[in-house]
């Protein structure tokens, strides 16, 4: 098999809303697949389906090899899920909510304890296990419900949001285990988001609007598809260095308060040659890649943050 | 297996969590004892005995264990309520658990807490002069479960079908006090205006209420506490029947309930 999920022609419709507009893809075994899209864009509907939480309106979707309609209980079997907002019982404990987790999941009695501690450990919670939820702060419960939906070992985790409304530090380390776990256990893993930084880890990512998919590949290629690498270059005298430019390269560089910047594709194969040839003299120079925040400007004509325009609330 | 292994885990952590929150468990005894100890003992000093002997603290024990019953486990569905606005309902529903098995584990989990509370009350029968048997208190534990599990299971579907935990106590309260004020918890079934004795036909708790009382104070075929129906005097299992059929019933519709809900529906 060379796909853990397959989508095809997926239709979602509430009322008279389309909230998925007949979308395909397929995902492959230990990729990491990033949904990319404003809020209300459809990423959280797409996800509700694969894992069996809301049925689509028509088209088809499986995981795992399971049809997402009719072995409904084969693909909760094969996923792990960590939602976008809190689904922790916070009256019970960090142990208990695992041991609830590792019953209904059919965890052997004999590895149970084994993987509770092994997961709690991982996130750094292991000392607080006893503890009631309610007395831990968001980065530790998100940590626990990351450690939650690793417990059965699942072949798809399905991210909705990781990370959200989470500081840096703590994004920067929930990442560094979850990149370790896929290295690991060769787990897949789904994430819908909309910080740019966390879909540019993605192996993939689909970029969807209104819930259309438009357009599907890795992040270099997407951010070549926007177009050229950006350069900037400091020299000795800027006005003698724009002509050379000009000349040499027939681009025009445009003057700032820093110096020269000018937009060139293949930037890492320019720039070597660039630095070596060029007559006037250079004082520093750097070269920055465009972010998928111009991909995405440039694929929909609007910022990825300003979701609430569609006008359609998020949830409930 | 798979689905009994569901059950006990929903049951089991609804026990917890009951466990867990002491007040809850003291607070639930607070309307049964009054009722008993400040309303029944106002009444019966103005009262004539209702029959057999009984005087109206003794005819009204029976009536506050049921209500108890009633009350806790009807209320007892509020906690899907509670996980669905918590969100450990969608953990609940993503398990590779059937959607039955989570209904039947809330319905047992809402029916033995109210159990125990039932038999918290139960305890105090010398207090007001009942004497009990252990055959009596082995015979009433499983018509008090009984009742529980059916309105247990019929708080259930309410709480499948309701999104906030106010609407749910909106609702409840709606529905509870008729159905314990009309099940003759409070009062004999006799010489009531006919509208009344229809309506306390029609309700179900009736029939859980009458078999708790007949058991505990006694049930002879002249005891003034049976229900007449169609010029039938309905025995202690023709009332257990009645409440076991009205139990069935909710329970499927709470299984099918819970299994027809789609959860996100608006959430994209």
């Amino acid at each position: 098999m060379n796909h853990i999920i397959k989508v095809e022609n997926l239709v979602k419709k509430f009322g008279r809303f389309v909230a998925v507009d007949n979308i395909s893809f397929t995902v492959a075994p230990g990729e990491i697949f990033g949904f990319l899209g404003p809020n209300g864009a459809g990423k959280t509907t797409t996800m509700n389906i694969l894992c069996t939480l809301a049925k689509p309106t028509s088209g088809r979707a499986t995981v795992d090899g399971f049809d997402v309609v009719r072995q409904q209980s084969q693909v909760r079997q094969s996923i792990g899920l960590v939602f976008q907002d809190r689904s922790l019982d916070e009256r019970l404990s960090a142990l208990q909510n695992m041991r609830f987790h590792v019953m209904v999941y059919h965890v052997p009695a004999s590895v149970r304890e084994q993987r509770i501690e092994q997961v709690l450990k991982m996130m750094e919670l292991w000392d607080k296990r006893q503890d009631e939820v309610r007395t831990y702060s968001g980065g530790m419960k998100r940590r626990l419900e990351l450690a939650r939906g690793l417990l059965h070992y699942p072949k798809v985790l399905f991210l909705d949001e990781p990370t959200l409304g989470l500081d840096p530090q703590t994004r920067t380390r929930i990442w560094e285990y979850m990149l370790e776990l896929q290295q690991r256990e060769g787990i897949t893993i789904f994430l819908t988001t909309h910080y740019m930084d966390e879909a540019d880890k993605a192996d993939r990512i689909a970029v969807i609007n209104y819930g259309k998919l438009i357009a599907m590949d890795t992040p270099e290629q997407l951010k070549k598809m926007v177009g050229k690498d950006i350069i900037s270059v400091k020299t000795g005298d800027d006005d003698r260095a724009a002509e050379e430019i000009r000349l040499r390269y027939q681009i025009e560089a445009r003057h700032d308060s820093d110096g020269l910047t000018l937009e060139i594709a293949n930037g890492e194969e320019f720039l070597p040659a660039f630095i070596r040839e060029f007559g006037t003299k250079i004082l520093s120079v750097s070269l920055r890649r465009p972010s998928l925040d111009d991909v995405f400007l440039k694929l929909t004509g609007r910022e990825i943050r300003e979701g609430k325009a569609s006008g359609h609330r998020m949830r409930h | 297996m798979n689905n009994l292994r569901g059950v006990y885990t929903i049951w089991y952590r609804d026990l917890i969590r009951f466990w867990h929150d002491k007040i809850r468990m003291v607070g639930s005894l607070a309307m049964p004892f009054l009722f008993l100890f400040v309303f029944a003992r106002g009444l019966s000093a103005s009262m004539m005995p209702v029959g057999s002997g009984t005087d109206f603290t003794q005819f009204m024990f029976p009536g506050v264990i049921g209500m108890a019953v009633l009350i806790g486990s009807f209320m007892g569905g509020v906690s899907v309520v509670w996980d669905r606005e918590f969100g450990f309902l969608k953990e609940v529903l993503v398990a590779p658990i059937s959607r039955a098995s989570v209904a039947v584990g809330k319905t047992l989990g809402a029916a033995t807490i109210a159990l125990l509370q039932g038999s918290l009350i139960l305890s105090f029968a010398p207090l007001v002069g009942v004497s009990l048997s252990v055959q009596t208190v082995l015979m009433v534990l499983p018509l008090m479960f009984l009742l529980a599990a059916s309105m247990g299971s019929f708080g259930v579907l309410m709480a499948t079908r309701i999104r906030t935990i106010e609407a749910f106590y909106a609702v409840t309260q709606m529905l509870m006090f008729p159905m314990v004020f009309l099940s003759g918890a409070f009062f004999p079934l006799r010489g009531l205006p006919g509208w009344m004795n229809v309506l306390m036909k029609i309700n179900p708790a009736t029939y859980g209420i009458t078999p708790i009382r007949q058991v505990i104070l006694g049930a002879s075929p002249e005891s003034p506490f049976g229900i007449t129906l169609f010029g039938h005097t309905m025995s202690l299992w023709n009332n257990v029947a009645v409440l076991a059929v009205f139990g069935v019933i909710a329970t499927l519709l709470a299984i099918w309930s819970f299994t027809n809900q789609e959860q996100f529906s608006m959430a994209f």
